[in-house]
């Protein structure tokens, strides 16, 4: 085991103080809070300063959650299901800064469906996470579109349609980095995000979390009890990050290692046999499996850190669009006459 | 009398030049008409006639006459009837003519109904196998066997059905008396200097001609050279406003393609892979075509949160795809450009047609009290100016705002005087850099510090802990933290207002040209109307005795000079091109509410360009309504 101890002061001289947001509206208990944690600790562990972060949401009681983490990070809380066209516009703007985008199942897989593919199908570099509890919080627990057939709302009413498997969609669609976690599973989702943050690339991370107040109880399958009875890990994951030294050996054979795109390690001890996050319709088949069985699979699905992110592909300059100056932006006067010579 | 003359669609014998007298038709019809007439071709589309047709009109172009040239096409790709109309006027009317006096009939389709549709005196130059000349006596038709003449011209069959068009140019240089060497210019120009293609399309002109000036004898309709186009050039308002984005120094464009706006895009999408490549081979620029127009908009706001200058255009029905997106915009206050090249109504509508009718829709879109500031070029010029004046009001202001041309305007080719280079720099609005931040230690994002109703905003990636603030909808306060109180509210939606009336006094004012000292009408217009609009001014004079004041508005909200000129007139005709008098009824929303009765509409919605006589014809019909209910009330 990678022991990282948490240190009082990270690699650039913040502590976590400086990584906190304002105090949580959600409902206690409620599994957000615990993602916003993870969130927190991931990125001040990573030594990432929160300003150079922007943090983007469409509606929903995820989708409020980015007031919750890093305070000191711009954030955009847009309309519903159109998150991903706002994290687009800002990437491409400024491909500098870390984006960081917070959606739930409602969020993503109904209104947002659309913009969902084109996001994981641009390859854009941010970390999408979809707080997944499979019914809509704020309107007060109408099912989602992740909602499992055959789950059952407080009131009785059984869900009669499949659901949407996010992450075969996104692996599908073209997203480089895809896992499932559970808000419950600390170490596990700690280390999917820190490596999250080390991808260039669409991450997508659909995290079980159980609503309290609408979803969690007996007949539901993304409550707290189901998911401590069903979770079934593809990995025990460990990520050390590029400014760390590894100080653990891992023994052949016990598992695969894997460098992300900024020299950070992850290993994945092999819980199951044969599983390569890197083999893309392995993948594939291994989801189309968990769904046959009802399992509930987390871990690493997929992983490929080759391929170019939507603004690698754009060949940017080596600063953001958005602040370019003048100089750079407005062709001389020369140009123009000679545009004007051509329509003559 | 004089009205019914002026109404009737008749061939107006005002317009001929009765001074000469020449050949058979001019003894018939009357004599040479040098410099005023109008063309129009019917083809069929996806037949290689919009070459054709831009040779001719830019022929025209090169002998200094002015002329404009107006391409009526279906939502198709092949094989559906399109006509372009050209307009001869040594005046320099802009608009189209309403009249036809030269038909050039190649599809079979239409040929008839377009012959049917002439006035007495008019020619028509016909394929020969219509056998149109049988239709009527009272035109002049001139017989042309236009797949015998183009097979010498081109071995290939593939070729011959677009060089056929081509043919048509050179019998309308003999029979209009053009010059040939501007002919072989236009085709130089026309096809960019590549040789075989410039070389094959003046033999198939040269083929029309040399068949004309054996054949057939002129027609008394003339193209004389003038000076009138001096230094001027021939664009789209499409590729104009893509200039003026440019020099605007654009550098987010995302956009989803519709008609007739695509053509903005792609090529202001040339114009920076030309102009917007750095020394060391890199972009200075995106340009993302989204999965629709809801994510366009988007696109736009997050680069725009991001401190992009960032556009994207669209029309009518993504418009209507962008209404949520605007209003969060609205509210969270973050610059956008929006072109709204407009057209008739929904998809399956006419969407290759013209319209103004997205005004009510755009000022007001989205959900919740919201408004926004709309620019209404009227010109390619206008087009240019305002692609640079919306960035500069859209950071200015915090705001989205939307620059409504049209079909006409965007995809026809205008004349025009060159574009002036701005050299105003660019207004960044109100941000605050790392080191104001030093300096002044936090900042309120939505407090009034200067009375104008706008805020000091960050951009994301300003390195200083105080920099970030959360963008939301307008429940906050003037810190951006969530905020349901009703005072909080009610601050931000006053402050939003006053930030309304500084717009008010920032957008481009409108221009008043004034008729007669004693001109008791006035008329209101704008965008492309303008164009009609002006010759209606000159007809109520010339043919009526009628001066009108004529106020063009080139934004909204509106200044109050419009309230002024409405004060100054008896009657105000709001001239516009849609059916519900969409412009006049955001005029009542602004002006005194005892001036509302002045106001009487002109509304023309066939899809069509609007034409003069049509603005002339409906107004002298309310004067007269207005004059015989003043003789009632005397009696």
């Amino acid at each position: 085991m990678a022991a990282t101890p948490t240190p009082k002061i990270n690699h650039i001289g913040l502590s976590v103080i400086d990584y906190r947001g304002s105090k949580s509206t959600l409902c206690a208990g409620c599994g957000h809070n615990a993602i916003s944690e993870r969130i927190i600790d991931a990125f001040y562990e990573m030594g990432i300063e929160p300003e150079h972060v922007a943090k983007l949401s469409g509606i929903g009681c995820s989708s409020k959650s980015p007031a919750y983490f890093m305070g000191r990070a711009h954030s955009f809380n847009s309309v519903h299901g159109r998150m991903p066209a706002i994290a687009t516009g800002a990437a491409v703007a400024n491909h500098m800064m870390f984006y960081i985008g917070v959606s739930g199942d409602g969020d993503t897989a109904s209104i947002g469906m659309g913009q969902f593919a084109h996001l994981m199908r641009r390859n854009l570099p941010m970390i999408y996470i979809i707080e997944d509890n499979g019914v809509y919080g704020l309107t007060k627990g109408q099912f989602s579109a992740t909602a499992d057939l055959g789950s059952r709302l407080k009131s009785g009413i059984v869900n009669e349609l499949p659901a949407i498997d996010t992450c075969a969609l996104a692996i599908e669609l073209g997203a480089t980095f895809v896992a499932r976690s559970f808000s419950g599973d600390k170490k596990q989702l700690q280390a999917l995000l820190k490596a999250a943050i080390a991808h260039n690339g669409t991450v997508l991370l659909d995290v079980i979390s159980p609503c309290v107040t609408f979803n969690d109880h007996e007949g539901s399958t993304k409550s707290y009890k189901f998911m401590k009875d069903h979770e079934e890990p593809l990995q025990d994951i460990n990520f050390v990050p590029s400014f760390e030294e590894i100080n653990v050996e891992y023994e052949e054979g016990s598992g695969i290692d894997i460098t992300l795109h900024d020299g950070s390690k992850m290993h994945l001890a092999k819980l199951e046999e044969d599983y390569n996050p890197v083999d893309r319709i392995a993948a594939l088949t291994r989801l189309a499996q968990a769904r046959e069985n009802d399992e509930v699979l987390t871990g690493l699905f997929y992983l490929n850190p080759d391929v170019p992110s939507f603004t690698d592909r754009l060949n940017l300059v080596g600063r953001p669009l958005g602040t370019l100056p003048q100089s750079v932006t407005r062709p001389a006067k020369s140009v123009l006459d000679g545009i004007m010579e051509e329509y003559r | 009398m004089v009205e019914r003359v002026l109404l009737k669609d008749g061939f107006s014998m005002a317009s001929v030049d009765l001074a000469l007298n020449q050949g058979t038709d001019s003894r018939r019809y009357g004599g040479l008409v040098v410099n005023n007439f109008s063309i129009k071709v019917g083809t069929v589309n996806g037949s290689g006639s919009q070459s054709a047709n831009s040779v001719l009109m830019r022929t025209i172009f090169l002998m200094g006459v002015p002329v404009s040239g107006k391409n009526l096409f279906p939502s198709n790709i092949a094989g559906l009837p399109t006509w372009f109309t050209i307009r001869v006027s040594k005046q320099g009317y802009m608009a189209p003519k309403g009249d036809t006096e030269v038909l050039v009939a190649m599809n079979a389709e239409t040929a008839a109904e377009d012959v049917r549709g002439l006035k007495p005196g008019s020619f028509v130059l016909f394929d020969e196998p219509l056998k149109l000349e049988t239709m009527r006596d009272d035109l002049v038709f001139y017989s042309v066997p236009f797949d015998k003449l183009v097979v010498p011209v081109a071995p290939e069959p593939k070729l011959r059905k677009l060089l056929r068009n081509m043919v048509y140019v050179g019998v309308l240089a003999h029979l209009l008396s053009m010059e040939m060497p501007a002919v072989e210019a236009a085709i130089g120009k026309q096809f960019n200097g590549k040789k075989r293609a410039t070389d094959i399309n003046v033999a198939a002109v040269r083929a029309g001609y040399e068949y004309a000036v054996a054949n057939l004898p002129r027609s008394r309709f003339t193209v004389e050279r003038m000076n009138e186009n001096a230094n001027k050039i021939i664009i789209d308002g499409n590729s104009a406003g893509a200039l003026g984005a440019l020099f605007a120094g654009v550098t987010v464009v995302s956009w989803y393609p519709i008609t007739p706006s695509s053509s903005l895009i792609e090529a202001l999408s040339d114009y920076l892979k030309e102009y917007r490549i750095d020394a060391n081979g890199k972009a200075t620029f995106a340009v993302v075509q989204a999965e629709d127009e809801l994510a366009a908009i988007g696109m736009v706001l997050g680069a725009s949160w991001s401190g992009a200058r960032a556009m994207t255009a669209t029309s009518g029905p993504g418009i209507s795809l962008m209404a949520e997106f605007t209003g969060l915009g609205y509210y969270a206050e973050i610059p956008a450009v929006v072109w709204d090249v407009q057209r008739v109504g929904p998809s399956t509508g006419l969407p290759t047609r013209t319209a103004q009718s997205d005004l009510l829709s755009t000022a007001f879109l989205s959900h919740g009290d919201t408004k926004h500031p709309m620019l209404l070029p009227s010109s390619v010029a206008e087009c240019f100016e305002f692609g640079g004046t919306a960035f500069d009001l859209a950071e200015r202001l915090q705001t989205p705002v939307f620059v409504l041309s049209d079909l006409d305007i965007g995809m026809n080719h205008w004349a025009s005087d060159p574009f002036v280079y701005p050299e105003k720099p660019l207004d960044r609005g109100k941000v605050l850099s790392k080191e104001d931040l030093d300096r002044l230690g936090s900042f309120a994002r939505y407090r009034d510090v200067d009375g104008d109703g706008i805020g000091y905003r960050t951009l994301p990636g300003t390195g200083h802990p105080n920099a970030a603030w959360f963008a939301r909808g307008s429940g906050h306060n003037e810190k951006a933290q969530y905020s349901e109180r009703p005072e909080d509210y009610i601050s931000n939606m006053d402050r939003l207002n006053r930030k309304w009336e500084t717009a008010r006094a920032i957008v481009p004012a409108p221009v008043v040209e004034r008729s007669t000292p004693d001109a008791r009408i006035g008329i209101v217009a704008f965008g492309s109307s303008h164009w009609a609009v002006v010759e209606t001014v000159d007809q109520l004079r010339q043919e009526q005795g009628i001066g009108a004041d004529y106020l063009r508005l080139r934004a909204y909200p509106f200044s109050p000079a419009l309230q002024q000129f409405i004060d100054a007139h008896e009657r105000v005709y709001v001239v516009e091109q849609n059916r519900d008098a969409q412009m006049l009824q955001l005029i009542k929303m602004d002006i005194a509410a005892a001036d509302v009765v002045k106001l009487r509409s002109v509304c023309h919605y066939n899809g069509h360009p609007l034409d003069a006589r049509f603005v002339t014809g409906h107004i002298v019909l309310q004067e007269n309504a207005s004059q015989e209910n003043v003789s009632k009330e005397q009696k």
